[in-house]
């Protein structure tokens, strides 16, 4: 099991996620959020330009910063930006947003496959893993490398359903297909009207305990593409 | 001991390309049918300094882009519009990557963004539409960009989003900064009342060239980038370090500075992708308001 980071944010008591994920030893790699709550930097460095989408980021960094305890913060400053695993040959590059820097947005509709296939060659790998923009998609170049964003668990997806989503990557084996691996995006449902109400103890934004509660994203709307941004309702 | 008198020279604040994320093209050179007080290239009806691109030529470039691993495609002019082949280069830009078109919404025709429509619902990339309007009212907007042009580039936002296209209405800062909550404000009331009803904004900051620095006096030299301003600074803050544009005259380093004659870096990529003295007045824009040419979904 392996997380791609931004521990906190959005939700409420970001302790609880640091302890679940310490206590199972579970891999993990820094997300831009980790890094700036670990630094105590001023903002999540999310990447956003809009001021009304700011002005919410900035509720929930404030929020997650006050939240989370000293020692988890120092354990965030020791998370590597990237990893390498091996999954019998196929060659897996680990990281948030992009291997290039940790809060860059790859959104399925404004990244090029060829773009995607000259990272793979550069960096010597078949297959980058990301999270950052929250959407899971998938792509696979001509030359059989390729690029997952796998999903988020803390927020969902923007599509009018209330679940969140994991991937499961398997190794296709060899001969089998021509592709090495297997990908299978997971929808997870949960008690989302516990979250809501937790959220609302906290006194965290209404905007964000209505995007628990709908499936639709309120905020942090002005980054997303066009064709992402017609998915959703606003 | 003498002197070496080149260790007093001064060091030239050099970009190097990092990566060419963004491939702009100037599709339809300074041919634009509007002549707006403050455009950086001094575009007008009659202005033919850089000509239109071709079918071919932007085909010739999206070919070798692949190997570039070019992530973004810009439409720029002038008015992308005027040129006759914009459609099919569009449509087949699709086919390669996601592409953005800065229009000023003022020539849209029904049928060419009937076809655009289809174009992007059969592509897996986003067709991006930046409208350029400099203000929610004409007594903002037309001084500057011409009499009733306030009023024709939203019949143009209305019928991009009658074909459900969402566009970015872009506007270049004629105000002051601390006014921009209060203007967006109003503009977003203002595009709602012409049926767009989740209208995306972009605030540009103002640059001193062509036509805007006859009208202000331009730059003066004290607002230059130096080597040492660039020391620790993070480049890719620049548009330079990850774009080029393809011109009808070669490839020049940035949309910006075209006009200039050492921005022509040469023909092929490759003779494009040395590094480039940023000491240009527009330059100092850059560093310090970072990379305002792109989508807000680019970072
Ligand atoms: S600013 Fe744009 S619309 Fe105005 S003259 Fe220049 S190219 Fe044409
Ligand atoms: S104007 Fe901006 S993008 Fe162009 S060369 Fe100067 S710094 Fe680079």
């Amino acid at each position: 099991m392996i997380c791609l980071g931004d521990l906190g944010a959005f939700g409420p008591h970001p302790d609880r996620t640091c302890e679940l994920i310490r206590e199972n030893g579970i891999l993990v790699v820094q997300g831009n959020y980790d890094h700036s709550i670990g630094h105590e930097l001023n903002d999540c460095h999310c990447g956003y330009t809009d001021p009304r989408d700011n002005h919410f980021a900035q509720l929930s960094y404030d929020y997650t910063l006050a939240n989370t305890s000293d020692d988890h913060r120092a354990w965030m400053r020791t998370l590597p930006s990237q990893q390498r695993l091996e999954m019998d040959g196929v060659q897996l590059l680990l990281c948030h947003g992009s291997p290039r820097r940790t809060n860059e947005f790859l959104w399925e509709s404004t990244t090029s496959a060829q773009f995607l296939a000259k990272l793979c060659a550069d960096l010597e790998c078949d297959l980058i893993l990301g999270t950052h923009t929250g959407l899971h998609w998938q792509r696979t170049c001509l030359n059989s490398q390729g690029f997952i964003n796998v999903g988020v668990l803390g927020r969902p997806e923007n599509d009018g359903t209330t679940n969140v989503w994991y991937t499961i990557l398997r190794s296709a084996g060899a001969g089998r297909s021509s592709l090495l691996w297997e990908v299978e995006f997971v929808p997870l449902a949960y008690d989302h009207e516990r979250l809501a109400r937790e959220m609302r103890n906290e006194r965290l934004p209404e905007e964000f305990i209505e995007t628990i509660l709908t499936g639709w994203w309120t905020t942090c709307l002005e980054v997303l593409p066009s064709k992402e941004r017609r998915r959703g309702r606003w | 001991m003498p002197i070496n008198p080149t260790a007093f020279e001064t060091r030239l604040p050099i970009v190097v390309l990092g990566s060419l994320d963004e491939l702009w093209f100037q599709v339809a050179g300074t041919r634009c049918n509007l002549t707006c007080t403050h455009c950086f290239i001094s575009c007008s009806p009659h202005n033919d300094s850089f000509g239109f691109l071709t079918l071919a030529d932007v085909e010739r470039r999206l070919q070798e882009s692949v190997e570039w691993g070019v992530k973004e495609f810009y439409f720029t002019g002038g008015e992308p519009f005027l040129n006759p082949d914009l459609i099919a280069i569009l449509e087949r830009t699709l086919d390669f990557g996601p592409a953005t078109v800065l229009t000023n919404g003022t020539v849209l025709k029904p049928e060419w963004l009937e076809r655009l429509r289809a174009a992007e619902q059969g592509s897996l990339y986003s067709l991006e539409f930046r409208v350029s309007i400099d203000g929610p009212t004409p007594e903002l907007n037309d001084p500057i960009r011409g009499p009733r042009t306030f009023e024709r580039a939203m019949c143009g936002v209305e019928l991009l989003v009658q074909f459900g296209f969402l566009p970015i209405i872009t506007m270049t800062r004629v105000w002051d900064e601390s006014q921009d909550a209060e203007i967006l404000g109003l503009f977003r009331d203002v595009l709602h009342q012409h049926g767009y009803d989740r209208p995306r904004l972009k605030v540009l900051p103002r640059l001193l060239l062509g036509a805007e620095a006859n009208r202000t006096c331009g730059y003066s030299s004290a607002e230059r980038i130096t080597a040492e301003m660039l020391d620790g600074y993070d480049t890719t803050q620049l548009v330079c370090q990850h774009s080029r544009v393809v011109t009808d005259r070669g490839i020049a380093v940035c949309p910006i500075l075209i006009d200039s004659p050492d921005a022509i870096l040469g023909d092929t990529f490759h003779e494009a992708s040395h590094g480039f003295a940023v000491t240009h007045g527009a330059c100092a824009t850059c560093y310090q308001y970072g990379a305002i040419c792109t989508n807000p979904s680019h970072k």
